[in-house]
């Protein structure tokens, strides 16, 4: 059992590292590493959230882009109408505050994750997969339309949003709000994956059957756990929005959800840390890549081969197949 | 306790455990189900043979839920169970094994019994507390793995277990739900002679605790443990009595005990 207490000064270590990264990158002179590291910690974040249905309840959403999306769009929202000060529907007053848009696009992604959780969760296989692809492509088509909203265009936000006693405008101060942000997320997912409602969306992915036959209604628990995902990817959503100070349809479009699932699958499914090592080599495969070839996703598409075929189980298998380690 | 195993209660007047009542299902033109009436008296271990394709799988899967019957009733204790959901069935005291083994087969042996101790108890939508430190669970999943033989492979996982221990667990995770109906599909179906044996004996300790509508291949273990015994050929209940009766009965003989019989 020698990872047992290796296990924390890992983790105490990497987050150390991850606090200090700002200050080493702008020592050394590559400052475009802090925000690709914000990128990386946001993405992260939702392919944490898919990989909750996914990996651990075996549900494989093919529209996990809709919640994304819409957790920026509901900062973008609140910023506009809180910059032309006209309150939205004549009711909710725009915000730009960090503190009450963050949960208001967890809100809205939840409803927006129990109204399409409760559809497609009737079905399951590849009509479950279909069925999310089309109903968030719905939601794309919505917005690329909602010309009050930029439709095409998408909504510029002139100003991140703020937070009580922080400089928001400064880079680093994004970077460490979105660390803390992605650390609070970890924790929760943490104790989650080891509850005891874990325990039965770890069941119901390896036989609905069985656990039916000792007494469970599937349903429930699993729109539980799509609606708690949902939340997660508004989050990520939301924290983006405020990175890019800008949201758009791009964000809602299914190949968004597809760049999920591909952060899951080559970070490792079903695992805690799997999706975020699969959010990082992404990210900084995509900005490689990029820089070399516009056919980057040739590349990437060759990668994500070799990772599926060889690895049995993403990066975070290789890592926990090196000596030392389990 | 085996002077009672013997001999069946002669309960005819109290409620039976489960009763079927012309229950009808066909898949297309194929009938699997071709009005059944059937009956299991508290306590009772009632046996159900028939040739392969009978349609007695069939049969468990509408008295669980899983199929919707064309026709007919079920009761259980007297309440109609017709318009209940399988969990709800569970909850109404009905279990089931399964022919071919249904496990997780990620989880250990415990965890298999312990996530349907966890479902009994209904305590399952708690998102903050790590189940893997709960003490209580744990010992009351172990509880039923000592009761069929298990025990030592607690830390094991379902997917290293040999056929003859999955068979066990099928029993021990059914346990865990704290039946009064016990539905068995073929529990002895590919055991070896020995794991039959431990098989019947374990089957024996339960007799009078629970009822049991057990479907079985196995002869040896049909006379051994059944009080009643129904026949089901191509959907049809030919023949229902005790064993001696089913025994001598010339239909079943040249309908099922005669025919040569290839396992499944």
């Amino acid at each position: 059992m020698a990872h047992s207490y290796m296990r924390p000064v890992l983790l105490i270590a990497l987050l150390v590292a991850l606090i200090a990264l700002p200050s080493v990158a702008q020592a050394s002179g590559y400052n475009a590493v802090t925000s690709l590291a914000t990128r990386v910690l946001i993405y992260g974040i939702a392919a944490a959230s898919l990989n909750f249905v996914l990996g651990y309840g075996g549900m494989v959403s093919f529209g996990h882009a809709a919640f994304f999306g819409i957790g920026g769009y509901v900062v973008g929202i609140l910023y506009q109408h809180f910059a032309l000060e006209e309150p939205l529907l004549g009711l909710i007053p725009g915000t730009n505050q960090m503190l009450i848009t963050l949960p208001a696009a967890l809100l809205v992604s939840g409803i927006l994750a129990a109204a399409i959780g409760a559809l497609s969760l009737r079905t399951g296989g590849v009509q479950f997969i279909m069925i999310t692809l089309a109903l968030a492509q719905m939601l794309f088509f919505l917005f690329v339309s909602l010309k009050t909203y930029g439709g095409d265009d998408g909504l510029i936000i002139r100003r991140t949003n703020e937070l009580p006693g922080l400089n928001m405008r400064d880079k680093h101060t994004i970077y460490y709000v979105c660390l803390a942000v992605t650390v609070a997320f970890f924790a929760l997912l943490y104790r989650l994956v080891h509850s005891r409602f874990a325990q039965i969306l770890v069941g119901l992915r390896q036989s609905e059957r069985r656990m039916a036959a000792i007494g469970l209604s599937p349903y429930r628990y699993k729109l539980v756990a799509f609606i708690i995902s949902g939340m997660g990817c508004g989050l990520a959503g939301a924290l983006m929005a405020n990175f890019l100070r800008y949201a758009s349809p791009d964000m809602l479009h299914w190949t968004k959800s597809g760049e999920f699932m591909v952060m899951v699958i080559l970070g490792g499914v079903g695992t805690l840390f799997g999706p975020f090592i699969g959010a990082a080599v992404f990210i900084v495969l995509e900005s490689l890549l990029a820089s070399w070839t516009e056919h980057w996703q040739l590349g990437l598409g060759l990668i994500l081969l070799l990772v599926v075929l060889y690895t049995q189980g993403g990066v975070q298998a290789v890592f926990s197949r090196l000596p030392g380690r389990r | 306790m085996s002077a009672v195993a013997e001999k069946a209660p002669e309960q005819a007047a109290a409620t039976p455990s489960l009763a079927v009542r012309g229950l009808v299902k066909s898949f297309g033109g194929l009938i699997a189900s071709d009005h059944i009436d059937l009956t299991v008296r508290p306590g009772e271990i009632h046996a159900l043979i028939g040739p392969n394709g009978a349609g007695k799988t069939t049969l468990i899967s509408q008295l669980m839920g899983e199929l919707t019957p064309d026709a007919g009733t079920i009761e259980v204790e007297g309440q109609s169970i017709d318009a209940l959901s399988t969990a709800s069935r569970v909850e109404r005291g009905l279990a089931r094994t399964f022919q071919i083994t249904c496990l997780l087969p990620d989880y250990t042996v415990r965890d298999n019994v312990a996530v349907a101790v966890q479902v009994r108890q209904g305590h399952s939508f708690r998102f903050w507390k790590p189940v893997a430190k709960d003490e209580a669970l744990r010992r009351q999943a172990e509880t039923y793995l000592a009761a069929t033989g298990l025990a030592e492979r607690a830390d094991e996982l379902v997917a290293n277990l040999s056929h003859g221990e999955q068979k066990q667990l099928e029993l021990a995770v059914a346990l865990a739900t704290e039946p009064r109906l016990l539905l068995l599909d073929e529990p002895m179906a590919g055991l070896g002679h020995a794991e039959s044996l431990q098989m019947i004996e374990m089957l024996r300790g339960l007799k009078n605790q629970v009822s049991m509508l057990l479907v079985e291949h196995d002869m040896d273990a049909v006379f051994a443990l059944a009080d009643r015994i129904s026949v089901l050929v191509y959907g049809r209940i030919i023949a229902s009595g005790t064993v001696d009766e089913i025994r001598d009965d010339p239909d079943v003989r040249t309908a099922y005990l005669g025919e040569g019989d290839a396992g499944c």
